[in-house]
């Protein structure tokens, strides 16, 4: 699996680095550092919808506080 | 509302403007022969003898606009019909002279150059003359005048001759392709090559960014050029253009000097690779100071590499205020990640092409690098940003002895004195345009007030720190290793 968070100009304004830093914790602490792969991007398109978060293909608005329940919620169960 | 610093640039851009507005619209081969006519319209000549020599002129700047002649590698060419071959005197002896008794002239000429007539007045024998200047210095009355040509004197690696033809030549050999030259011949008889043809196919041919993507990367001292607008409006019109992102490579000068302090330390003496110019300058006339040239991609370069590990597919076009970077993209090592590079000139005439009104649009935003990464596009930035880094990595028992150097000829004294052991310092910062790059040959616009746009667009940056900057790069690559 691919998680790929844009970290163009508006993304970072808006905290893909905290999103990414939250992101590669929760990786870590749920051991999936060699299922799942942390990519970045710059600019998805859709500035309005930042952070930009694509999981393979699907696209997730997430922000740095939304981030724990995406992960939970969107990526855990997708993870075999 | 000033666009440009001289009528020069602005014809040139209005050439550029041209050949662009036909190229979107795929009909530039068959317009091309009157574009000539469209820029000189009417029967009244404005710059030269007549609207027709104008005309022929403004062809030989359509070939530039082009691409120039593909057999010459460099991209600074020389329009000879444009040359007006200029009087190479040197240092003579103008009416101000007043004959005076003192003739410190006389005295102070190593090479018994200087002669009087009957009236007293200076003259100087050209066949003793070695145009040292000493005699222009001591005269109290200013009357002695260096009538070198504004290009030989603009060149300060001198590889700027007189052809047998009198117009200017360019030694490729020597030339560093700064584009000092470009800015300052009155007569634009100088340009860089344009490669905006190149862009715009590729941002054609990536129909808009679906086939693949379009990447703009920006020079910091964008902060300083297309003072008319908002910079979040430039970013706007830089999309509408149809490029998919800006980039900033301020992020690449990050990446950059967070490397090149640790090379710094490990190789205890370091001369910067940022300026192309500077980097070409040490190769050409300072061989055997290569080795200690850091390793380090340029900003523009990494981060257009990185940029190019996230997306493979990508375009990247470098857009920035220097002509040495057209030659840095085609080197071997630049070339897989940045796939051309044009100038702050080319981008006005770009948006002009396409009739953006830039002042209308609304602002988008810049943000991916820090302070520090920011202020690489004036003298000492780079400085600041390796003495910031070597903080930031807790760096012990290291002295940083920076000698920064703007201009070549600071740049030459420095590798003079290094290549004797003499140089006081252990990291030179080299480069090649007055002030850095917000003196560049392709900046819209000079002014006193560049400087201090570059300090403000540091301080508006989100991330502080240089760590802070390149954290989530880290955390990806972290990832994958």
């Amino acid at each position: 699996m691919k998680i790929t968070v844009c970290i163009g100009s508006s993304c970072h304004l808006k905290g893909s680095k905290a999103v990414v830093g939250e992101l590669q914790q929760l990786i870590a602490e749920n051991n999936l550092k060699d299922k799942i792969e942390l990519a970045g991007t710059f600019c998805m398109g859709r500035c309005q919808e930042g952070v930009c978060v694509t999981v393979d293909d699907k696209f997730y608005s997430v922000s740095p506080e939304t981030t724990k329940e995406f992960f939970l919620n969107d990526v855990m169960p997708k993870v075999k | 509302m000033r666009k440009f610093d001289t009528k020069v640039q602005h014809l040139k851009y209005k050439v550029l403007r041209e050949v662009a507005r036909l190229a979107w619209k795929d009909e530039l081969m068959e317009n091309i022969l009157d574009i000539p006519q469209t820029i000189i319209p009417g029967k009244v000549p404005s710059m030269r003898c007549c609207v027709f020599k104008e005309r022929a002129l403004i062809g030989e700047r359509v070939k530039l606009a082009m691409g120039g002649d593909k057999k010459n590698p460099n991209v600074i060419e020389v329009i000879s019909d444009a040359c007006d071959e200029c009087p190479v005197g040197g240092y003579l002896v103008t009416d101000m002279c007043r004959g005076c008794l003192a003739h410190r002239c006389e005295d102070v000429c190593k090479r018994g150059a200087i002669t009087f007539d009957e009236h007293q007045k200076a003259h100087i024998d050209k066949s003793k003359c070695v145009e040292c200047g000493q005699c222009a210095k001591v005269c109290p009355y200013s009357a002695i005048m260096d009538f070198k040509r504004p290009c030989e004197r603009a060149c300060k690696i001198k590889a700027i001759k007189m052809g047998p033809d009198k117009t200017a030549e360019i030694d490729n050999e020597k030339c560093i392709s700064c584009g000092a030259c470009v800015y300052q011949c009155p007569f634009g008889a100088i340009s860089d090559k344009s490669f905006i043809l190149d862009v715009i196919n590729f941002i054609k041919e990536s129909k808009e960014n679906s086939a693949y993507k379009v990447y703009a990367v920006v020079a910091p001292s964008i902060s300083s050029q297309f003072t008319y607008a908002k910079l979040g409006q430039v970013i706007t019109g830089i999309k509408e253009l149809g490029f998919h992102t800006v980039v900033e490579a301020a992020l690449g000068a990050d990446i950059v000097s967070y490397n090149e302090a640790k090379e710094l330390v490990e190789k205890g003496f370091l001369t910067s690779s940022c300026c192309p110019a500077f980097v070409s300058y040490i190769q050409k006339f300072f061989p055997d100071m290569a080795k200690n040239i850091s390793h380090n991609l340029s900003p523009a370069a990494a981060i257009s590499k990185y940029i190019k590990e996230t997306d493979p597919t990508s375009k990247v076009v470098f857009i920035g205020p220097c002509t040495a970077k057209k030659m840095e993209f085609q080197k071997e090592e630049v070339r897989p990640y940045i796939d051309s590079v044009i100038t702050f000139e080319e981008l006005q005439a770009l948006f002009d092409s396409k009739d953006l009104d830039i002042t209308s649009m609304k602002e988008d935003v810049l943000d991916n690098a820090s302070y520090y990464g920011r202020i690489f596009a004036r003298s000492c930035g780079l400085t600041d940003a390796v003495r910031e880094a070597l903080k930031e990595q807790d760096v012990q028992n290291f002295e940083l002895k920076p000698v920064p150097c703007d201009g070549i000829e600071q740049c030459r004294m420095a590798l003079l004195k290094a290549s004797k052991n003499m140089l006081d310092g252990n990291f030179v910062e080299g480069m090649a345009c007055v002030g850095g790059c917000i003196g560049g040959a392709g900046c819209l616009t000079h002014g006193e007030k560049n400087k201090a746009e570059v300090d403000k667009y540091g301080r508006e940056a989100m991330e502080k720190t240089i760590t802070d900057a390149l954290k989530t790069i880290h955390m990806i690559k972290d990832e994958k290793h």
